[in-house]
């Protein structure tokens, strides 16, 4: 049971190749990773080195070109509500209403077993966990940024899922607003306990948020370089966590291994 | 300034400042004195007035250049007329279009029509022609958008029949229907089915790949994919085919009527020729232009309400 709870996704020996015009490329070679049950991953590279792809593979959109995938044990066939992904672009439907947008979520997940009011209920909590109970019937074009991210978020936390996978999430978003959503989300995943997968290039998310960073080397047939255990206690305040000697020696290694070892191509 | 003073529940006291701005720099009796009686009209005509001429001066900025437009027209052509005496001017026209416009729907037999009824079995001609190639057309742009095999086997033909112009179709259509009218709208049907199969393609081929990968972590059914997410991010590809398509059509049908004969726009046209009434074709000229205007017009007013901010 607790190596099962220890490795509840695993990534096994995975390539990863695209055929392209002109050729083959290898986006990801032998990587292997392991992910605790509940634990929050942070993926951290370079821009191009695959950490998409990477995350794209647990969620199942695409399949790995060898190696093996397994959530619990179990081949990943494909895409699928339990590994819920929400998206760099929050890819909201334009055409639904927040509420929409998460209600079609949860009423794929739990339309088949709960009544109409139950998956009413389900969307507006989700919608009231990220704070916008208030823009709940607005659509994705009368909102900002910042609050289109969090409908997203809601969506994905709205089915439940066994894995919460996030590809930069904040990326788009100014530093306050992005610092607002780091403290909701950890507060979040506090509570329900989830297994989270988060790309990210942002050096101090990582730190904060994470239990585990994973670093990629440089694509090319990009791979797993480092991985780094955060060992700060939770929850985590980034107030006191910017003055703790453990952090600081955390994200320097980060940055050594961003800028020392895996030193960026020039141009790119 | 203006905007906000007539929500304010007591007018009294702001708006007197600004009328006193708006007087010239009175002496301080006669300000004393605007203080006591004469406050409350002043202050209720003086933010009234540019509150009135503002939207005016945006309007006017707005039609004028349309009017000049209109007028350089009017203008060209008058001097056309006068140079060329059996081509009615402006005013004769306009003496025949208020004859022809006096009584639009009299009915004299098949041949002798208002020119309101002559408007409206075009219309209904387009409407049918139209209607039908939107049933075949917009289906038929699904599956080619949706499988690339469908759109490599269609896709020769398509470009093989668009470019050839619909009348050329009106023959093939007399000999199978027999007859003028099925043959009119059959010609409208070919010219509007192509506009609509291609735009509602390209539509369904350019909907956006993170719908999709919406749909596909969340595993949506066919049904709801296609009524929340296909649907929606197609439609306005759609309203521009059917856009194009009554643009066409309605061009058309003018053309195809003319060679049918019946009743019709393009017919009264031909009619009013063979009758030497060659005001009353200027006037099915302005006709003609002012129907198509309005159905681009409701048709642009439909797609904006379906263009979402996709950001």
């Amino acid at each position: 049971m607790s190596t099962n709870a220890a490795k509840y996704v695993q990534v096994d020996h995975v390539d990863m190749e695209f055929t392209t015009k002109k050729g083959t490329f290898v986006a990801l070679q032998d990587v292997c990773l392991n992910i605790a049950q509940g634990e929050f991953i942070a993926l951290i590279g370079h821009s191009g080195c695959g950490k998409s792809t990477l995350l794209n593979l647990i969620a199942g959109l695409t399949l790995p070109t060898r190696g093996a995938m397994l959530l619990a044990g179990r081949e990943i066939p494909g895409p699928g509500p339990e590994r819920a992904v929400v998206f760099q672009n929050h890819s909201l439907l334009p055409w639904l209403t927040c509420f929409e947008n998460v209600h079609l979520a949860v009423e794929r997940v739990f339309g088949g077993r709960e009544k109409k009011a139950a998956l009413r209920a389900r969307t507006e909590a989700a919608l009231e966990l990220v704070g916008l109970a208030h823009a709940m019937h607005k659509l994705p074009g009368e909102i900002s940024g910042g609050m289109k991210q969090r409908v997203g978020i809601a969506r994905a936390l709205s089915m439940e899922p066994k894995v919460l996978l996030m590809d930069e999430p904040f990326g788009a978003l100014d530093a306050l607003t992005r610092a607002h959503l780091q403290d909701e989300l950890m507060r979040i995943v506090q509570a329900t306990g989830s297994t989270v997968v988060m790309v990210t290039h942002d050096v101090d998310e990582a730190v904060l948020l994470a239990d585990r960073i994973v670093m990629l080397t440089n694509g090319p047939a990009a791979t797993v370089g480092e991985v780094l255990k955060v060992d700060l206690p939770r929850p985590r305040n980034r107030l006191e966590v910017a003055e703790d000697a453990a952090y600081n020696h955390y994200r320097a290694e980060v940055l050594k291994f961003l800028y020392e070892r895996q030193r960026r191509p020039a141009a790119a | 300034m203006n905007v906000v003073l007539p929500m304010k529940p007591a007018p009294e006291q702001p708006p007197a400042a600004d009328a006193v701005l708006i007087e010239p720099k009175n002496a301080d009796a006669a300000t004393a004195a605007l203080a006591a009686a004469p406050r409350p009209p002043v202050a209720a005509a003086a933010p009234a007035r540019p509150d009135l001429l503002a939207p005016l001066g945006a309007f006017l900025n707005a039609v004028m250049p349309a009017l000049l437009g209109l007028a350089l027209l009017l203008t060209l052509w008058a001097a056309v007329a006068q140079m060329n005496p059996q081509l009615p001017g402006p005013l004769k026209t306009w003496e025949a279009a208020v004859e022809v416009f006096a009584d639009p729907f009299y009915r004299n037999g098949p041949n002798d029509q208002g020119i309101g009824w002559n408007v409206l079995s075009s219309l209904q001609r387009v409407g049918i022609g139209f209607g039908l190639a939107a049933l075949v057309g917009i289906p038929a742009g699904f599956i080619l958008g949706r499988f690339r095999f469908a759109n490599a086997m269609l896709q020769p033909v398509i470009a093989l029949l668009r470019p050839v112009s619909p009348l050329a179709w009106l023959p093939i259509g007399l000999l199978v229907f027999k007859k003028a009218d099925p043959a009119a709208t059959w010609t409208i049907f070919i010219c509007s089915i192509w506009p609509m199969i291609l735009n509602t393609a390209q539509g369904v081929q350019r909907v956006p790949q993170d719908y999709l990968n919406v749909a596909r972590v969340l595993n949506l059914s066919e049904f709801k994919i296609v009524t929340r997410i296909l649907f929606p991010a197609v439609l306005p590809y759609m309203l521009t085919g059917i856009r194009l398509s009554i643009g066409t059509a309605w061009l058309v049908i003018v053309a195809a009527e003319m060679l049918t004969g019946g009743v019709g726009i393009g017919f009264w046209v031909w009619d009013e020729w063979n009758n030497l009434k060659v005001e009353s074709i200027v006037i099915a000229i302005f006709v003609i232009g002012v129907v198509g205007l309005l159905l681009e017009n409701a048709l642009l007013l439909l797609a904006r309400r379906f263009q979402y901010d996709a950001k």
